[in-house]
């Protein structure tokens, strides 16, 4: 059974994340960028199925502009076996990235892909439940464990009240939740071993699929700072407070 | 000229620093405080390749170069100084090995040092010669196949714990011709360890007297020739003070990080510290000496891996210069910490104390413009 794991290239999460003076979005120039620590988790579970020996081939694909193909390499020296970049300088929403993800697994056809439950930059967490609908698939999402058994897989799920077991049919798509495991580092050998795997290089074009974004950004802006707290005299001066300034009461 | 890094060493530093932060980093201020050596996480670097940098791949090397060596030692020991800087001595004792090292040796210790399975310490100085090492009097006698060895190391790192002490030793007259070069395994009888040296800084790692009372070594052991021994300790040494150099560039990002930190963060006379024009000057010259330093200790990594003639001139310049950054650098973000940087609860005092013996050892800082200006004079009575 082949694996695809999408992994995207975003902000590295130690960075301190600043909004462009225009409010047209965040500064990723000079910027460190790393791989979706989902994304790791991902590469991680898929390597580890490929060391059971449940799992053949494992394929890191990355969806953005040249800089991603370094993500890829992150996810080559993790142990992956090759490399696809879907090459565009838009930035994809999660329906174009997921009907690139469907071309992909038409032609790969894998029998599971692990997408992260979201990513770090924009938190959408819509792409792995996009690309199950797009291609008719079992989805199993939140996952905290994934065990494969003949033509259906096992996924304990992370929900609201605790976890919860299912049986997937195969082909899946899965979405990794922070407690599947602990990704490794990758080591000085791997990463010299990294550079000779293949990379293919495609585009959302190529792939038939039309990258223009359907939804329009208006306006980035920073939270609010915190203000500083104000000492009250006495009670009356509270309640006062809490009706007319903050009006809670 | 190009200042920018490869994918490959963005790659290698990236993984460094991971590893740095998450491993190190967390436990630096308690193996400090309780001198425990972490083998065991030093074992998980080796995992990822860092305890046999730029030894080759047929022991387990990663056969990378020194530049490569040079940011990985920088990385780690913006995570925890000390122990980055006995990796730094790991990889060199178990380089020297697989560099003049033969066939049978390199295959019998080499495995199971780039995998720390055994860990390397390098024993050059005595208690009577640090700075005049060729006048050491370590004695190895030949009797047979064997060695017999009588004397003193003093200033080990790792003795005591170490499973293998790469060992200079005189077999022949006085001065560096007669010193020799030996492999001398934990378990060699007539081996034994002072008590651990209590000392200011550097206390994730044991440091002690190495004592030989009539210890046996195979003269398989010995790792080149005969009087070879002080040019292969030598050699050792260019590397072991790019690697140094590197370790206080570390510790000095992470002390000027805390300092600008806390400019942000403190106030005085109703103002952040960071609007003191005289602290916002003092951050700007911290930058500054930390960025020389780097680009002299990347310089002194390239000559060493272009095999340079300068090579070890430009060694000598970048641990000279670097180390002396480093220790100032970490000194005054101390003092822009106030009273705070003098406390335990903050990293800055035990930077300081960690950094301040790489102005003293793998050649002092005096010894380094001994070398430098040995060069420049040699150099001109060369030229007339
Ligand atoms: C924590 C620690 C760990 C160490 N680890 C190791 C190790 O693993 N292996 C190892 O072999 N050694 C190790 N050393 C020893 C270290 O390399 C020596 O301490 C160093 O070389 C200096 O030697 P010394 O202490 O004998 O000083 P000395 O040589 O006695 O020097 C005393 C002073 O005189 C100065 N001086 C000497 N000669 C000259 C000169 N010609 N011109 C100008 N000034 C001069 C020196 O710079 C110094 O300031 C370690 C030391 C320490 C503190």
């Amino acid at each position: 059974m082949k694996v695809l794991v999408p992994v995207k290239r975003v902000i590295d999460y130690n960075v301190k994340v600043r909004v462009k003076p225009d409010g047209s979005g965040v500064e990723t120039q000079n910027v460190k960028m790393s791989m979706n620590p989902f994304d790791e988790i991902s590469v991680e579970e898929a390597v580890r199925m490929k060391e059971a020996g449940v799992v053949d081939e494992v394929i890191a694909v990355s969806i953005g502009p040249q800089q991603a193909q370094e993500t890829i390499r992150t996810a080559l020296a993790m142990g992956a076996d090759r490399g696809i970049l879907v090459k565009t300088d838009d930035n994809l929403e999660p329906l174009a990235v997921a009907k690139c993800l469907k071309a992909l697994a038409d032609k790969e056809e894998p029998g599971m892909l692990i997408v992260g439950k979201q990513a770090i930059d924009d938190d959408s967490n819509q792409t792995g439940q996009m690309t199950a609908a797009l291609l008719g698939w079992a989805q199993a999402t939140f996952a905290s464990v994934i065990k494969v058994d003949g033509d259906h897989a096992q996924v304990t799920r992370e929900v609201d009240g605790g976890l919860e077991t299912i049986k997937v049919k195969l082909p899946v798509v899965v979405t990794s939740d922070l407690r599947l495991n602990e990704p490794r580092y990758a080591s000085l050998p791997n990463i010299m071993k990294a550079k000779k795997k293949p990379i293919d290089v495609t585009s959302p074009e190529e792939l038939g699929v039309d990258p223009a974004p359907r939804l329009q950004v208006l306006n980035v802006a920073e939270p609010p700072k915190r203000a500083g707290g104000t000492k009250v005299e006495d009670v009356a001066q509270l309640v006062d407070k809490l009706m007319n300034e903050a009006k809670v009461i | 000229m190009d200042f920018t890094l490869s994918e490959d060493q963005a790659a290698f530093q990236d993984a460094a620093q991971r590893f740095a932060a998450a491993e190190l980093a967390p436990h630096a201020a308690e193996w400090d405080r309780s001198a425990h050596f972490p083998v065991a996480e030093m074992r998980k670097a080796a995992e990822l390749g860092f305890a046999g940098i730029y030894v080759a791949e047929d022991v387990g090397g990663s056969a990378l170069t020194r530049t490569d060596a040079a940011l990985i030692f920088e990385a780690l020991a913006e995570g925890c100084t000390s122990t980055a800087a006995f990796l730094s001595i790991h990889n060199m004792a178990a380089w020297m090995i697989d560099r003049f090292g033969d066939t049978d040796q390199r295959q019998t210790w080499l495995p199971d040092l780039t995998s720390m399975a055994k860990i390397a310490s390098y024993c050059l100085t005595e208690p009577g010669s640090g700075s005049d090492a060729a006048a050491l009097t370590t004695k190895a006698v030949r009797d047979g196949d064997d060695y017999v060895l009588n004397g003193a190391k003093a200033f080990i790192s790792g003795a005591g714990v170490s499973d293998v002490y790469v060992t200079m030793v005189r077999t022949g007259g006085a001065g560096p011709k007669g010193v020799s070069c030996l492999i001398v395994p934990k378990d060699t009888l007539g081996l034994s360890f002072g008590p651990p040296e209590r000392k200011m800084g550097w206390n994730s790692q044991p440091t002690a007297q190495v004592i030989l009372e009539n210890a046996r070594v195979p003269v398989a052991n010995r790792v080149g020739a005969e009087g070879e021994g002080f040019k292969i300790a030598m050699a050792g040494l260019d590397g072991g003070r790019i690697n140094i150099a590197a370790c206080s560039l570390g510790t000095a990002t992470s002390a000027l990080k805390a300092a600008l930190a806390y400019m942000g963060e403190r106030k005085a006379f109703g103002q952040k510290l960071g609007q003191f024009q005289a602290l916002q000057f003092k951050a700007a010259d911290m930058a500054t000496q930390l960025e020389a330093a780097r680009l002299m200790t990347y310089r002194a990594a390239r000559s060493l891996d272009a095999r340079s003639p300068d090579a070890t001139l430009h060694c000598a310049m970048a641990k000279r210069f670097a180390t002396d950054a480093g220790f100032d650098i970490c000194n005054d973000a101390l003092q822009i910490h106030g009273g705070y940087g003098y406390l335990n609860d903050f990293p800055l005092e035990r930077h300081v104390r960690d950094v301040r013996v790489h102005q003293i050892l793998e050649g002092t800082n005096e010894i380094m413009r001994v070398i430098i200006a040995r060069k420049l004079l040699g150099d001109l009575a060369a030229a007339s």
